[in-house]
């Protein structure tokens, strides 16, 4: 990606803007058309300028009782990353924000130390100065030894994109709140397991104790006590207490399970990887069993025989004492697990904020096509649940919101809007996509390709003046109710009057804080102002809260100036738009209650009077207008074009990145450039993290983009190999060696339609004779070629079922398969093409099958391309419609005819099976000549 | 090399472009039977019965009852005893057992067991609403599975094959003898049946393999030395026969072909089925059409299979289908001949490689044979390849298309793509409409 912060960092809005000016411009047919705003000199990257760490990183801290505020780990864990950054600095800075002064101890009219299971609280920071903004994750673990029994630790994600943290803090949020519950997990059983120990010391040290008063009194019949004796009767008595004192804390902590469940947003941490028994015993013990018998649980049975040791009666002094580590305060086993969590975090957010969001968009998107997306999509993605549904006390906002848009009728450009300030950088992704071959380190390329409105640069420039003025500031920016107040400035910019309840509570509950000590906290939780009073007094404000004031206006001066932006350029739409966004303000935390409900105005549409009906199965606008467009008259080309087959834009694009590509052929190499590398590209694209399996599957995505670029670039006859595996022939990658064979079937497996929503129909290495059932089966097979007899019937079986399948010969590089003349593959397999990164190609793969899908709904699901009109109507007529709708309308020749059918019937498959029983495998063929491709 | 003809890829005339693969036996399927318009059941060596939707491969029901392998099976369906319609299926089994099951709840109905042999045939005599078993006896049965009465014992064999002759006429295959029997009422009770043999006919000079009723006035048996005997239903004789299928001099549109590769196997008739026309015979390797008013030979393809075919069946469109051991299924049309009778050039050229060097009976019969009668010839228009292994039997089902079973234990219902894409479209539609998606919202 060009935008990765790491990349970005060393963009210095000087250098750019010396360099920009001091070039002679060139002469206008040469230049590269700029984008709108880039006369002004417009650097979007001007803002992280002052940053000094290279990338994303996230940091633990912890104030010690003893030392202060100081960082313990960094993810990834590597000096390199923080740079001239000074932890240390950043980490007195976040810590200080931890107002939740959790109250731990004797409290007033209790007899014993109470534990206070404290919330974790979530803030936003920004410092200026250093460039970095953060999201802070404060939490406490307990400690026995420490004072209070608690150390208050947080977690950050730090960036040098504010817009980044601002925008994606609910999942940061989301993700940061799983994590943190796994680490206090394993600190509650670490705890516990302190705790018994100490009771064990305790029990031992009583009995030693009373042992050896009993020989005193034996000892000393004078009948008096000695001071001794009273002394060891005091310890005696000591112990005694603590002992009680120690047990009420067990029980205590063994009670939190219990007391969370009661509260409805607590949800219990639980492993998603495979946990050995013990764990796993335990875990269940703590979500389960607990709930059913809180008082006497054998929560942490699982302790290993400890030998108890005598308790001196004076312990040692405070800081004397070595505090436990981390590591140590927690299950090692929570711990790693936390760790994990924490580094999957970090590869997810790392990317450019437009790339999440672009893969937010996309995946939003897709999911809303429920009908097609089976078809070339993952099914790992399509298995995933919306992370709303596990965080509800947190839901995301912008998620929430993209679905919400989705499901409204606008389409893409919409959704784009309602991310605000990054509707310019998403409108340009197909060549980002292609960018991505680029080293963007380049600060012309990135400068030509990207922009941003001069507004948002505005408003960049002054808020980072603006602190810098303030000093040693630090600004927190927003918390969790940020994000509203953001949506309600918005629909107050562009609409005089919206004065609906909701908003007014949003801004009752966004109450701010302006501190002394410059620390500035924009506003809190939104959560926090929405839960009873009686569950927030367990937050004890430190801070006053004092109503909005102009500050509030400023941060969000920037995002009314936009959206006011928008409305010029949409005209009315923005304004529906915008009272969806007051909705969706106004939900947050709430069930989205329009969620799936349709606009009105979409009901009243008069059937056209030649008959034809218009079938939208999805309350998609689009898919809907697309159908009318195709139906209304065969004649409104536009209609088509314009909606669904986007041609002229594809081009566009393709003659667009290659372009880009040749100019900086020399810059780029797979291998150097930093971004390029294999993890840094996972991540980009790196799900939640709450499906491992997604990483795997992108680095798999990887190598079969990469592979398959080579087989186009390798075989002449890559195109017809490619139409049998969309037109539903099987094809048999035949070959000696099983590792030649499975990379082709890998490359080629990007191809593949699935037949359902599970795994796709491809079998990467089989020995054995083949039959009709494989076919049936499988879609891409790759065969081994043997020598011995059993070879004999292998190929004795290819040669008898021939008719079924394409042999793609490996070792003699042939290819026996039907002819292909259409135009489809050549766009999706052009072996000239300029890309040359396999996530790259897979994308434009991706995208061009996307095209495809959404060819193969319309085919599908026109009512009268399939079924009379009339009753009396001709079969032949209804075939002549359809084949007329094929090559007119949707432009297809020849084989791509075939294409569309296949993917039509996988879909009409799809569509009409019943959900209990499985989908039967059929095998479609035709009778087709095959002909044999050599090199 | 080969002198089948083959086809190639290209099928225009085929219509089977969708294939189903129904799994369930664990061995050689032999039998499929149909139930009703949209059912069939089909069983085999492992003895287990299963009930199939033809239309969507969908797997009924799987009976189990047998212990040994199917020897035979025969729908029983009555619609006159009741309202509705009871779908009933006959099976035997090398076991010595015959059980009727319900097509409809998949029960077993009934086991008869008192078999001295194993049952080799079943045919329902759906007019007197009785059913007969065939082994080394034949045995009379009702419906309520009464043992109406019996023959003596006739042969330690068995009976092959059994057909209905009119007049309650019953033709048995009995080695190679055909045996005619009849059914009479008894003269003491109403229900009692007698069975008594009427005529035994030896004209066959070996096994009788195949046996069909053509109409009510002819039927057709064929032997496994090649022998084919034309029968009156009414009075038991001979109305022609036909023993030369090997002999090449008989068919003039065919080259002759040296005998010496001819075994008894390739020449024995394995399977006949007929119109009201004409008589279709699966000889060995190759099909026959025997007219039975010309009383002769009209077309015929020596070698349509690799191996031997099994089983053969006329389509109401000229189209014939045939099933072999080389685990293939053919589909052949008849064509009438366009040459001029001067020409005697073979049908289809195919049958011209391989068959080059002619003997002095072929040029003397094909200038006997020199008359001008109407001239057809098969041609192929499709093969289906699926089965790995021979095609025990198929079952055409019109519209819905065609099952095959073989030794591979598979069963494949083979259909029309095109129909089968517009069905799919149709149920799409309706349940969207279902759904209520067709709303415009």
């Amino acid at each position: 990606m060009i935008s990765a912060p790491d990349v970005v960092a060393f963009t210095r809005e000087e250098e750019l803007e010396d360099e920009l000016y001091s070039e002679p411009p060139l002469p206008e047919e040469y230049s590269v058309p700029l984008f709108p705003f880039a006369s002004h000199g417009a650097n979007p990257w001007a803002k992280v300028a002052s940053s000094k760490f290279t990338r994303d990183f996230i940091l633990i801290s912890e104030f010690s009782e003893q030392v202060g505020p100081q960082p313990l780990l960094t993810i990834p864990d590597d000096t390199k990353v923080s740079g001239t950054f000074d932890l240390n600095y950043f980490s007195l800075r976040i810590m200080s924000v931890d107002y939740q002064a959790s109250f731990v101890g004797h409290p007033p009219g209790s007899a014993y130390p109470k534990l206070n299971f404290v919330e974790d609280s979530k803030v936003v920071l920004g410092d200026s100065k250093e460039g970095a903004f953060a999201y802070v994750h404060h939490l406490t673990l307990y400690d026995l030894e420490a004072r209070g029994f608690v150390r208050p630790f947080c977690m950050a994600y730090i960036s040098a994109d504010e817009h980044k943290i601002m925008q994606q803090f609910q999942e940061l949020s989301a993700e940061f709140s799983k994590a943190s519950e796994c680490l206090k997990t394993g600190n509650r059983k670490a705890f516990a397991n302190e705790l018994e120990k100490k009771l064990k010391d305790l029990d031992y040290t009583r009995t030693v104790l009373h042992n050896e008063t009993e020989i005193q009194k034996k000892a000393n019949d004078k009948g008096y006590y000695t001071t001794q004796a009273i002394e060891k009767a005091n310890e005696l008595a000591s112990v005694e207490k603590s002992i009680i004192e120690h047990q009420d804390l067990l029980k205590q902590i063994r009670s939190y399970p219990y007391r969370k469940l009661k509260e409805s947003d607590f949800h219990p941490y639980e492993p998603e990887r495979a946990l050995d028994q013990a764990n796993a015993a335990c875990d269940q013990d703590l979500t389960t069993s607990d709930l059913a018998e809180p008082g006497e649980t054998h929560l942490y049975a699982h302790v290993p025989s400890y030998t108890p040791k005598l308790i001196k009666a004076k312990s040692a002094k405070c800081f004397d004492k070595k505090l436990k580590t981390l590591e140590e305060l927690c299950d090692i086993y929570f711990f790693t697990q936390t760790l994990d969590q924490l580094q999957q975090i970090e590869r997810t957010f790392r990317g450019d904020m437009c790339y999440l969001l672009t893969d937010q968009i996309s995946r939003a998107l897709l999911k809303q096509q429920s009908v097609t997306n089976f078809l070339f999509e993952d099914a790992s993605f399509l298995d995933e649940k919306p992370p709303e549904k596990q965080y509800r006390g947190c839901q995301g906002l912008s998620q929430d919101a993209i679905d919400r848009k989705c499901l409204e009728e606008f389409p893409a450009p919409k959704v784009i809007i309602s991310l605000g300030s990054y509707k310019s950088s998403v409108e340009c992704v197909p060549i980002k996509m292609e960018q991505e071959i680029e080293d963007s380190q380049e600060p012309k390329m990135t400068e030509s390709i990207t922009f941003e409105h001069q507004e948002n640069l505005d408003y960049l420039d002054a808020d980072i003046k603006g602190s810098i003025s303030s000093g040693e500031s630090i600004e927190v920016l927003g918390t969790e109710k940020s994000a509203s107040g953001l949506t309600k400035s918005e629909s107050q910019a562009s609409l005089p009057i919206s004065p609906s309840p909701q908003v007014v509570r949003s801004k009752v509950g966004s109450r701010r804080t302006v501190s002394e000590d410059s620390i500035e906290v924009l506003s809190t939780c939104p959560s926090e102002s929405l839960i009873p009073e009686d569950f927030k007094a367990s937050y004890p404000s430190a801070i006053n809260e004092e109503p909005y004031v102009d500050d509030e206006e400023g941060g969000l001066h920037f995002a009314s100036k936009l959206n006011l932006d928008n409305t010029d350029e949409q005209g009315d739409i923005s304004k529906q738009e915008n009272l969806v966004q007051v909705d969706s303000a106004c939900c947050i935390g709430k069930e989205s209650p329009n969620f799936l409900e349709p606009l009105p105005d979409l009901g009243q549409k008069p059937c056209d009077e030649d008959g034809v009906v218009r079938i939208p199965p999805q309350p998609y606008r689009q898919a809907e207008q697309g159908l009318r467009g195709s139906f209304g008259g065969f004649p409104s080309r536009d209609g088509i074009s314009g909606g669904l087959l986007p041609y002229e834009l594809d081009s566009r694009y393709l003659t667009g990145s290659r372009e880009v590509s040749k100019s900086s052929l020399d810059e780029c190499s797979d291998s150097t450039s930093y971004i390029s590398s294999a993890a840094s590209t996972c991540s980009d694209r790196t799900p939640s993290p709450a499906h491992p399996a997604c990483q795997e599957s992108e680095r798999h995505k990887k190598k079969a983009g990469q592979n398959a670029l080579r087989f186009i670039r390798q075989y002449p006859f890559a195109h017809p190999a490619i139409y049998s595996l969309l037109s539903g022939r099987t094809l048999i990658v035949l070959g000696e060696e099983e590792a030649i064979v499975k990379k082709l079937v890998t490359a080629l497996s990007i191809f593949v339609p699935n037949c359902g929503i599970y795994a796709k129909p491809v079998k990467h290495w089989v020995t054995s004779p083949l039959h009709v059932v494989d076919f049936q089966k499988w879609k891409l097979i790759g065969l081994q070629r043997m020598v011995s007899p059993a070879g004999v019937n292998v190929l004795h079986a290819l040669s008898r079922y021939s008719r079924y399948v394409s042999i793609l010969d490996a070792d003699s590089k042939t290819l026996r398969c039907p002819l292909y003349k259409g135009t489809l593959v050549s766009r999706l397999a052009d072996h000239r093409t300029q890309i040359k990164r396999g996530s790259t190609y897979y994308m434009h793969v991706q995208s061009i099958l996307t095209q495809l899908c959404s060819k193969a709904f319309l085919f599908t699901f026109c009512h009268h391309l399939h079924l009379p009109i009339s009753e009396r109507e001709p079969e032949e007529s209804v075939v002549n419609r359809r084949m007329n709708f094929l090559k007119l309308q949707l432009g297809l020749a020849n084989e791509d005819i075939k294409i569309v059918q296949h993917l039509a019937e996988l879909l009409k498959m799809q569509y009409i099976q019943e959900p209990g029983q499985g989908v039967n495998p059929l095998l479609r063929f035709d009778y087709v000549p095959s002909f044999l491709y050599k090199i | 090399k080969s002198s089948v003809q083959t086809i190639g890829e290209e099928q225009i005339q085929n219509p089977y472009t969708e294939l189903l693969v129904l799994k369930g036996h664990q061995d050689i399927v032999r039998f499929l039977v149909q139930i009703d318009d949209y059912r069939f059941a089909s069983a085999g060596d492992d003895g287990i019965i299963f009930l199939w939707n033809a239309q969507t491969g969908e797997k009924l029901f799987e009976l189990y009852g047998h212990t040994h392998k199917i020897t035979a099976i025969a729908p029983f369906s009555s619609s006159d005893t009741s309202e509705e319609q009871t779908h009933l299926i006959l099976t035997a089994s090398a076991d010595r057992t015959v059980i009727v099951w319900d097509c409809t709840s998949g029960r077993q109905v009934q086991k008869v067991s008192c078999f001295h042999s194993t049952v080799k045939c079943l045919t329902v005599l759906q007019r007197l609403d009785v059913w007969l078993s065939g082994g080394s006896d034949l045995c009379v049965w009702n419906r309520k599975l009464d043992l109406l009465c019996k023959t003596s014992h006739l042969t330690d064999a068995g009976i092959s094959a059994l057909v209905e002759l009119p007049r309650n006429c019953v033709a048995a295959a009995v080695g190679k003898e055909l045996i005619i029997f009849r059914l009479m009422t008894s003269n003491d009770g109403s229900e009692g049946w007698n069975i008594l043999e009427v005529k035994r006919l030896v004209d066959h000079q070996d096994n009788i393999l195949s046996l069909v009723s053509v109409n009510d006035l002819t039927f057709v048996t064929g032997s496994h030395v090649g022998e084919l005997i034309v029968w009156d239903a009414l009075d038991w004789t001979k109305q022609a026969s036909e023993c030369n299928f090997w002999d090449s001099s008989v068919h003039p549109d065919v080259q002759p072909e040296i005998k010496l590769s001819q075994s008894r196997n390739e020449t024995s008739v394995q399977h006949l089925t007929s119109d009201e026309e004409c008589v279709f015979a699966a000889v060995g390797k190759g099909i026959y059409v025997y007219n039975l008013q010309m009383r002769r030979v009209i077309a015929c393809q020596r070698t349509a299979h690799d191996s031997s075919v099994l089983h053969i069946e006329k389509l109401p469109n000229r189209q014939l289908i045939s099933c072999s051991e080389d685990g293939s299924v053919r589909i052949w049309e008849l064509r009438e001949k366009q040459q001029l009778p001067a020409e005697p050039v073979p049908t289809g050229f195919f049958n011209m490689w391989g068959f080059g060097r002619a003997n002095r009976q072929a040029s003397q019969a094909a200038k006997k044979m020199q008359e001008n009668t109407p001239m057809y010839f098969l041609e192929l228009v499709g093969d289906l390849i699926g089965h790995s292994s021979a095609v025990q039997m198929f079952l055409y089902f019109g519209e819905l298309g065609l099952a095959t079973c073989s030794a591979d234990h598979l069963i494949i219902l083979w259909k029309d793509g095109e129909r089968e894409s517009r069905l799919r479209s149709l149920t799409l539609f309706q349940k969207l409409a279902q759904n209520g998606d067709l709303q415009i919202r």
